[in-house]
């Protein structure tokens, strides 16, 4: 399942039906809090029953999807609605690509739970990179963008303080045609024809010839910087817009460090 | 000219999209703009690296912002300074430029079989013997178009069209310092030992990076190089 949270709400959380075994040792069974509604929820849109999903309180929740997904929701009383059509509880919507659910306040009660069609997965958390195009993002066909955005990467062993090597989906050019050479920075993504992206670090070579797919924006390479060989990773677009704001304020965070420490030392 | 984002802390300003039409003037006009960007010494700005049509610009995101402002944007902000800096050439200009003579460097390669790792991957490409290879190869005129990739590399445009070998599917982890390649359609030379995609054809003992040295590199862009070839023998004398 991929969606967008465009608004997280006032507490959301991933659960299902908790686990048991652990009491022993003063660990609850713990899931949705109405083990009951997210059972019904889930039977709705055809998955197993103990499938996790999402638990929504007071509302404010707003989902906006990415692929094709059934969903449903049970619980206390709320005003959801995909774009401008009420989805009341207990019924089952068929969501495309683009649309977005979003969940208004508490009518009664508090709390709901939202079954999506496939589940969530929750088992594996993967550092995220986040990425601006490059300049040859458009040499690439749709079918490779979409493996680079939505597929895992392996760091191979392959790897330095010059670049990392990724493992993964192979990535192809529209036309194998070579570039003229020019330069490349740390966080830029080349793609030799082996299909097989790097990830340039820190020492990386000043000029390179092989495609720029996209650049691994500056705040994120710290994140690159701890990759282990074997470990997995995701990438995820951003405008450049965006990195700069980030990148400012980092800047301001440590502005404000800066002061810490010298109040501590004076 | 074009203005592209490198990236959240560099740029790339195209100052043509080919380069094998007219090297010469594109060389010259790369580095014109590099020298330009140079003196401008916009706020902001960090470092400069010219390539064969364009020239690099590195910057500190943050220090743009607090010295230009930007309403629009960072990378806008510094797109307008750039064009503004970056006048067309004065008659007068190109007429100086004409006139300076590039220096001519000549630099010996061995182009002997267990220095040419990829001759037989060129031949196979370029449909030539090893023996044409190595002719048209050696008694090419060159000019340095610029140096990057790693301390020293050469970058050098001028390369005879027929030679044109595409870059290795996979890169090579470790090259030999010296080592001399065909990458698409350039040529150049390692000069310390490092990973690479280009075919190698053969090997120069001449040391093009030194880090004692001021500059540190032989070679500079826009000088003009011609290769001689050279036996074993004369390699290894050159080298001890």
């Amino acid at each position: 399942m991929n969606a967008v949270v465009i608004r997280a709400g006032f507490l959301t959380s991933v659960q299902d039906l908790g686990r048991t075994g652990f009491r022993q040792f003063g660990v609850s069974t713990s899931g949705a809090v109405d083990s009951f509604a997210l059972r019904v929820a889930n039977l709705l849109v055809g998955n197993n029953e103990s499938a996790a999903g999402l638990e929504i309180t007071l509302g404010g929740l707003q989902l906006r999807f990415e692929d094709e997904r059934i969903v449903a929701w049970c619980g206390g009383e709320f005003d959801v609605q995909i774009a401008s059509r009420a989805l009341p509880a207990g019924h089952v919507a068929e969501l495309q690509s683009g649309d977005e659910l979003k969940f208004g306040n508490a009518q009664f009660g508090c709390r709901c739970w939202l079954a999506i069609s496939g589940g969530i997965d929750v088992a594996k958390r993967h550092p995220v990179l986040r990425f601006v195009r490059g300049v040859d993002w458009s040499r690439f066909d749709d079918v490779t963008i979409q493996r680079f955005t939505n597929q895992e990467f392996a760091v191979s062993p392959d790897s330095d303080r010059m670049g990392l090597r990724l493992d993964g989906p192979e990535l192809k050019r529209k036309h194998e045609a070579d570039l003229i050479s020019e330069a490349v920075a740390p966080g830029t993504m080349q793609v030799p024809p082996s299909g097989k992206p790097i990830l340039l670090l820190g020492d990386c070579q000043t000029i390179g010839g092989y495609p720029k797919i996209a650049h691994v924006i500056t705040v994120d390479l710290g994140v690159a910087a701890q990759l282990r060989a074997g470990d997995r990773v995701h990438f995820s677009e951003v405008s450049l817009e965006d990195a700069h704001c980030l990148l400012l304020e980092r800047e301001r965070d440590l502005d404000r460090f800066r002061i810490g420490v010298s109040l501590q030392r004076s | 000219m074009e203005i592209i984002p490198l990236g959240d802390s560099a740029l790339v300003v195209r100052v043509r999209e080919q380069f094998e039409d007219a090297p010469e003037e594109r060389l010259n006009e790369v580095l014109r703009v590099f020298q330009l960007l140079q003196r401008a010494a916009i706020p902001g700005v960090v470092e400069l690296a010219p390539a064969y049509t364009s020239v690099a610009v590195f910057f500190d995101p943050v220090a743009v912002l607090k010295s230009n402002g930007a309403a629009n944007g960072v990378f806008d902000e510094l797109a307008t300074r750039i064009r503004s800096t970056i006048v067309p050439a004065s008659r007068r200009h190109r007429r100086r430029t004409a006139a300076n003579a590039p220096r001519l460097i000549e630099i010996p390669i061995c182009y002997d079989a267990e220095f040419g790792f990829d001759l037989d991957r060129v031949a196979e490409h370029t449909k030539l013997s090893g023996p044409e290879i190595i002719n048209l190869h050696s008694t090419g005129e060159y000019r340095v178009a610029c140096i990057g990739f790693v301390p020293g590399f050469t970058f050098l445009a001028g390369l005879p069209r027929n030679l044109a070998t595409p870059r290795r599917d996979v890169p090579r982890k470790e090259i030999p310092p010296g080592s001399v390649g065909i990458g698409g359609a350039q040529t150049g030379i390692y000069p310390l030992r490092s990973p690479g995609g280009w075919n190698l054809i053969g090997r120069t003992p001449l040391k093009l990076f030194d880090p004692t040295k001021n500059p540190p590199t032989l070679l500079h862009p826009g000088d003009r190089v011609r290769f001689r070839a050279i036996t074993r023998e004369e390699f290894e004398s050159l080298t001890s």
